[in-house]
Parts: structure tokens; C-alpha cells; sequence
């Protein structure tokens, strides 16, 4: 059976799952799905720029700047998401230049621009703590309820709908991905990444390649954001923006692992996963002790999986078969 | 409008803020410059000998000092914990591997403290007698901090200047190959790196727990201002991060008494993008 094949038969498994009878644990189900596909969308925006170097632990910025700017809109002007959506990735996308123009135009890479990306992400936290005017500071802000269900309002009672948006959304995001995969832009972020002095020599322009591509990166992170605040319809500083979910996502990435296309769904769904299980594990009982063995693990997987589950796993397959002519 | 007093007793507050900022600065930018990896979770081991400091001081009634040493052997082991059971086996990984280790270890600490102690902010009581100066109150503790924290950077730069090892620690900082072919061992500088940086840690968390309620997400608090300190001084040049930690004091602790805590925090990373585009490479930098 191809590749083609088995990705095709997975996607219809993946289609008419929400109607497969699972009793009282469907809604759940649903609820793990739809969180797995949201967030890997928000992985594979983040190793847009991961893989070729960028390393930022800012990313929560733009998740938090998204999911607010939308859910203030609509709470305090009742602006429809989709409009409010526009006005969130206009928003971030001016503040990512902000963000990646100085950094790249005076070299700002490696562990500085991850410091930079983590204090970014800090930043935009305690500013949403700070405005608790209208933020609800570390309280969170629930979306208003439309009281009906509706594609203006973006809200829907009946969780399949959001599942095949978060679906579509993830697929998109693959979409992306290839695209980039494919394009003159991964040679040349390839070589500003390897060197940045070589790259710029051979005349790329290393500037707008590294701006654009965090652009592109913080606008759909963004919109994942927007995603997510709609389905859970609450947005919180600590879960959208910080140092804690930035760090969540990147490791969901780099578990899985940030070279592949699927490497951040991978990782993303195992992380899930193992917070949900540890989650119901715990329970109330043992407060901090789920995160802790997360934390723990975290640290075992870098050390002992280096290149990701996804990552391992390939090389181990392609290492037991010879690699195809003319790949 | 603010009263005049109120900003002077804030810029007076900053700077001596300042000094500790510069210490834990310093602590960061040794083990970087050395060993070229960024401890994360370097603030959340500050937050570990905080907690020993009050468990020390305040449950268990010991004198000050002795929490005070305590700490600083404690921030010793466990920086060369962090050496041998983190970094050790990652030296050679990607820094996106190299990060997300320590960023494992943040949500360790963080998490176990909470499991452990609560998310109950807990803080040392001390009885100290108050000064004035121009009718503006000073904070003995804090004064006490800044004093010492100048003097834990005085004996650093004699350790680093003045002994063998020391030496050989701004050695490796500055060509980590030719040093291994000089003879040295790498290995033995790494860990009396780490250990001093740990130690550090443990000066500025008895300097931070007299001033500072401890709860498990402190690290988080300074965290990112350390950062941002050690970027702005440029990472590895300890001058420029002491002069980047008075900066950064400074905005904070003003914007923080005109707005809020919080606001000062949103400012002080404003005058950051702003001083990388002005000095990129850092505030002392060299024009190239």
C-alpha cells in the first residue's frame, strides 16, 4: 500500500470519525480531536520558522494577540470574528515586523533571538494582566455568548462543527507547509540559516526572507489562536500568551519533530495526549503533579530523542530500506 | 501628577533593584559565555534557594546568615546538577534542543514547587531599622541587597582575574577549542562554571527573599527581565549587562510607580526593541 494510499484512507477514517458510535465518550473524543488539530496547525506554523533556525519561545505572543483582539472586538463592538479575525492578523502581523525587523537587520539569531522571542511572549502576557480594564486581566474574558448558533458569530452548540473547522484549518496549515517546503524561500532561509553572511553574499536578501517568514509564521499562530478561542470560547493570559504555552508548542515540535511535515501533528497529539491522560490521572488530587512528570519527560526526550519521535522513526525506516531512485 | 518624592524614592528603589538584577545578569551571561548555552530555568533555581532560605529563616528560626550560606551551597549543587544530568549529555544538540532542556527543567521547578508548597506567596520577616534620606524612606534590606550584591561582583571579577582557574574560565569563554589543546580540561572549567553560577543563584535569592514574596512562578517574574538585561548588555559581556541592569532597574521601577507593575514591564521591553535597534550589538558595543 503507497504512501498515498494510507494517507487517504486515514484522512476518511479521520472524516467520519465524529459519527462513529462511542456512547457517553464522543463529546470527549470530539474535544481531544479538535484540540489536536488546532494546536498542530499552531506546531506547523511554528516550525516554519523553527526549521530553518529561528528558534522562538515567543510564539504565545501572537497566539494571545490574535485570540484577544478578536474576542475584544466582538465583546465590546460586536464585530463579527471573521472581520475581527482580519483586524487580529493585521494586528499581529505589524507587531511581528515590529518584533523581527530590528532582530534580523542586526542579527539578533540564535539564543538571543530566543530570549528575545521569550521576553516577546512575557510582554504581551503581563500587557493583557496589566489592562484588566477590559482584558480581565489573569482572570481570563469569556466570549460573549451570540445566544444562537451562527456562522457570524463564529459559535456553535453542536461540537462537530468545530471539528471539521479545526479539520479544514489543519489541512490548510499543511497546505502551507508544502507550499513553503516547495518554494525558493526554503533554499534561501536554508542558507541564511546555515550562514548568514554567506547568504547574504550570494545576494539573498537575508532581511526580507527572515521577516517575511515570521510573518507568515505569527499570522497563522495567530489565527490558531482565534481558532482556539472560538471552540473554548474563553480566552486566559496564561493559557494564550507566556512563556508556558510557547514553550508547550515548540516542544510539541520538536518532539514530533520540526524537519517533516506530519513531525508537529505527531508530536503535537502525543503531548496531548499524555497532558489529558496525566490530567485525568491526578484529577484535583496532587495539584502540580501532572506538570511535573511533563516537565520531567520533556527533559528525557530531548536528551534521548534528539531528532523527535517522527524524526527517529523515519530515519529508522529509511535505514532498513534502501532509499528510492530518483526521490 | 506625581509628586517629585514619589519618583525619586522609585529611581532610588530601581537602582537598588539594580544591583541584584546585575548579579543574576552576571550569573546567566558566566555560564553562557563559558558553556554557550542560556539556562532557562536559571531564575526558577533562585526560586528553589528562595524557598530553602525561608524554610531555613522563618520556619525554622535560624539566624539569617545561615540561610544565607545555605543558599548559596544550595544554588552550588544544583547548578552542578543542571551540568551533569541536563547539559552534559546536550552539549553538542541543536539550541533548540539545547533550550527546550532548561525550559523542561522551568516546568519542572515550577510545577514541583507548586505540588510541594503551594501557589502561597511566602516571604521572610526581618526586623531591620528604617532610614531616611531627604525625607524619603530607604528600604534597609534592599540597601543591604545592593551593597552586597556589589560585593559578590567584586570577589567574582577577583575569582576571575586572580586565580587559576578563574583564568581559565575567561579562557574557555573566549576560544572553547584551543583551550582543550592548551592542556585544560573543559570538563573540570564547565562544572566550576556551573557550580559558581548555581552559587550565584544562591546569593541573589537570600539577597531577593529579604525584599520578594517567593511563590513557585517567581522565575517567571524576573525571568524575562534578566533576559532581556543580558541581550541589551549583549549575552556573554558582563560590563554591558551591568550597565544594562541599572537601565532596565530603573524603567522599570519609575513606569512602575506612574502605571503599574505590570506597565513597567510593557515599557521596559519598549526601551528594549528600541536600544536593539539603536546599539545591536549591545550598549557597549563597538561601532563596526
Amino acid at each position: 500500500m503507497g504512501a498515498r494510499t494510507l494517507g487517504l484512507v486515514l484522512l476518511a477514517v479521520v472524516a467520519v470519525a465524529p459519527f462513529v458510535p462511542m456512547g457517553g465518550m464522543r463529546e470527549y473524543t470530539i474535544h481531544v480531536l479538535v484540540q489536536i488539530f488546532i494546536w498542530s496547525f499552531i506546531g506547523g506554523a511554528w516550525s516554519l520558522m523553527g526549521r530553518f533556525g529561528l528558534t522562538s519561545l515567543g510564539h504565545g505572543a501572537f497566539l494571545g494577540i490574535g485570540a484577544y483582539t478578536t474576542t475584544l472586538l466582538w465583546n465590546f463592538f460586536g464585530l463579527t470574528p471573521w472581520l475581527g479575525g482580519i483586524a487580529a492578523v493585521v494586528v499581529t502581523a505589524v507587531f511581528a515586523v515590529i518584533v523581527a525587523y530590528p532582530c534580523s537587520r542586526f542579527q539578533v539569531v540564535g539564543h538571543y533571538f530566543a530570549l528575545v522571542t521569550l521576553a516577546v511572549g512575557e510582554v504581551v502576557r503581563l500587557l493583557i494582566i496589566a489592562e484588566r480594564d477590559w482584558t480581565g486581566g489573569s482572570l481570563g474574558l469569556t466570549v460573549k455568548p451570540a445566544g444562537h448558533d451562527g456562522l457570524l458569530a463564529l459559535q456553535f452548540a453542536d461540537k462537530r462543527v468545530f471539528y471539521y473547522g479545526a479539520l479544514a484549518l489543519w489541512l490548510a496549515g499543511l497546505y502551507v507547509w508544502s507550499r513553503v517546503d516547495r518554494s525558493m524561500a526554503r533554499s534561501a532561509m536554508e542558507a541564511i540559516g546555515e550562514d548568514e553572511t554567506a547568504a547574504a553574499s550570494v545576494g539573498i536578501h537575508v532581511t526580507r526572507f527572515k521577516v517575511g517568514i515570521t510573518v507568515l509564521s505569527a499570522v497563522l499562530t495567530a489565527i490558531g489562536g482565534i481558532a482556539y478561542a472560538q471552540y473554548i470560547s474563553y480566552v486566559n493570559p496564561d493559557t494564550l500568551a507566556g512563556i508556558g504555552v510557547s514553550l508547550r508548542i515548540v516542544f510539541a515540535v520538536v518532539l514530533g519533530g520540526m524537519y517533516s511535515m506530519l513531525g508537529p501533528t505527531v508530536g503535537t497529539a502525543l503531548t496531548i495526549a499524555l497532558a489529558e491522560y496525566l490530567r485525568v490521572l491526578f484529577g484535583l488530587k496532587f495539584i502540580g503533579m501532572a506538570e511535573t512528570i511533563y516537565g520531567l519527560l520533556l527533559i528525557l526526550f530531548i536528551i534521548f530523542l534528539p531528532a523527535g519521535i517522527y524524526g527517529s522513526v523515519r530515519q529508522l525506516v529509511r535505514r532498513r530500506r534502501p532509499a528510492p531512485v530518483a526521490a | 501628577m506625581i509628586d517629585p518624592l514619589f519618583l525619586a524614592e522609585a529611581a532610588l528603589n530601581g537602582l537598588l533593584l539594580g544591583g541584584v538584577l546585575a548579579l543574576l545578569a552576571l550569573g546567566l551571561n558566566l555560564i553562557f559565555g563559558v558553556i554557550d548555552i542560556v539556562w532557562i530555568a536559571y531564575l526558577d533555581l533562585v526560586m528553589i534557594c528562595m524557598y530553602a532560605v525561608y524554610f531555613i529563616v522563618q520556619v525554622h528560626g535560624w539566624p539569617i546568615w545561615v540561610g544565607g550560606l545555605a543558599s548559596v551551597a544550595l544554588g552550588a549543587v544544583l547548578g552542578l546538577g543542571v551540568h551533569l544530568l541536563i547539559i552534559t549529555p546536550i552539549l553538542t544538540s541543536a539550541p533548540v534542543n539545547q533550550l527546550l532542556a532548561t525550559g523542561g527543567l522551568l516546568f519542572f521547578l515550577q510545577s514541583f514547587a507548586t505540588f510541594l508548597w503551594t501557589t502561597d506567596h511566602r516571604s521572610v520577616r526581618l526586623t531591620l531599622p528604617r532610614l531616611e534620606l531627604f525625607d524619603m524612606p530607604i528600604s534597609v534590606a534592599r540597601l543591604v541587597a545592593f551593597v552586597l550584591a556589589i560585593v559578590v561582583m567584586i570577589g567574582l571579577y577577583l575569582f576571575l582575574t586572580r586565580t587559576y582557574i578563574g583564568t581559565a574560565i575567561r579562557a574557555v569563554s573566549q576560544d572553547r577549542e584551543a583551550m582543550a589543546l592548551m592542556g585544560a580540561n573543559p570538563q573540570r572549567v564547565y562544572l566550576v562554571t556551573s557550580a559558581v553560577g548555581g552559587a550565584i543563584a544562591g546569593v541573589a535569592a537570600a539577597l531577593l527573599i529579604i525584599q520578594y514574596a517567593v511563590h513557585p512562578f517567581f522565575g517567571a517574574a524576573f525571568g524575562p527581565l534578566t533576559f532581556m538585561i543580558c541581550v541589551l548588555g549583549g549575552l556573554g559581556n558582563m560590563v554591558g549587562a551591568f550597565v544594562a541592569s541599572f537601565i532596565m532597574s530603573e524603567v522599570i521601577a519609575v513606569s512602575g510607580v506612574i502605571w503599574s507593575t505590570e506597565m513597567g514591564y510593557v515599557i521596559a521591553f519598549v526601551v528594549f526593541i528600541v536600544m536593539i535597534f539603536v546599539r545591536p550589538g549591545g550598549i557597549l558595543a563597538r561601532r563596526g
